[in-house]
């Protein structure tokens, strides 16, 4: 079974998550770079889809993402590759359009493989301390979404049961 | 409570809660309230440290959101509060369940594609 995922602070400015994969490194990279394979896992919270995944993977080149949940509501972000080199190490630029995290950051992924498996680190560093601030506090405001959606879904289905 | 630039509240930011996890008597004193609320001297007696440290304590804790003060002007008991605890896990829990879409991917992209390593470790 996969690490558990591990979420932590490095520093005032960062937000690191590190996950397990039980798959080679190249296979976790193409995960992370190739549109129509990005479609398929990188959709966020349940009932949320892309309507843009568009990576264009050169130094230089722009990145742009664009998830509309179920109500219509979308949420767009995107930026620019700094470093590519494959199958280990990506830094962006990353920027949502509601800019709630006060600018932009800098996301640097990171693959390390050890006997078939890979670990990936996604380190965001971003512009201020408030800024990460921010995107701590609004990604925990989607997550509790999630859950409460969850939570809503477990609900219907214990009533529905019921009758 | 503090204010992020947007002038927003912030309870108990996820890294306040993570700071304040991070420490064994801090989870003690957590484990303590969540049988129910307790006095600073209350929770000094088992932990053999004086007040004030124990108050250092508190305070961290009520800086994270997880720690509040009941109306009791004399005894002043603090009380176990779960909410910050609540949106933590769920935002973990909200990645991981992408990381597992991906985990299926993988487990799909690892059948169909050719094998790097031709000596196959299968358990027979």
């Amino acid at each position: 079974m996969p690490e558990k995922l591990k979420v932590d602070t490095p520093s005032d400015r960062e937000i690191r998550i590190t996950r397990d994969f039980d798959a080679p490194r190249p296979l976790v990279f193409d995960c992370w770079t190739k549109p129509e394979l990005l479609r398929r896992w990188l959709t966020g919270p349940p009932g949320w889809s892309f309507v843009v995944c568009e990576v264009d993977l050169r130094v230089g080149g722009a990145y742009r993402f664009v998830w509309r949940g179920p109500d219509g509501t979308e949420m767009g972000m995107g930026g620019v590759h700094r470093e590519i080199e494959p199958p280990e190490r990506i830094v962006n630029t990353q920027l949502f359009d509601q800019d709630w995290t006060g600018g932009e950051a800098v996301g640097t992924l990171v693959l390390t493989e050890k006997e078939g498996r890979t670990t990936s680190t996604n380190t965001i560093l971003y512009s201020s301390k408030a800024a990460r601030d921010g995107a701590l506090k609004s990604g925990m405001e989607q997550g509790m979404e999630a859950g409460y959606v969850r939570l809503d879904e477990l609900l219907n289905q214990k009533r529905a049961s019921k009758n | 409570m503090e204010l992020n630039s947007y002038g927003q509240s912030i309870p108990g930011s996820l890294d306040a809660t993570f700071a304040a996890l991070a420490d064994p008597t801090r989870r003690a004193i957590l484990a303590r309230l969540a049988e129910g609320e307790a006095s600073v001297t209350e929770l000094a007696a088992p932990f053999r440290m004086s007040q004030p440290a124990i108050s250092k304590h508190l305070k961290v804790l009520e800086r994270a959101g997880l720690v509040s003060t009941g109306r009791d002007a004399q005894r002043r008991p603090r009380r176990f509060e779960t909410q910050p605890l609540l949106a933590a896990t769920q935002w973990i829990e909200a990645l991981e369940s992408s990381f597992q879409r991906l985990d299926a991917l993988l487990d799909e992209l690892k059948a169909t594609q050719p094998k790097r390593h031709p000596t196959d470790r299968k358990k027979k």
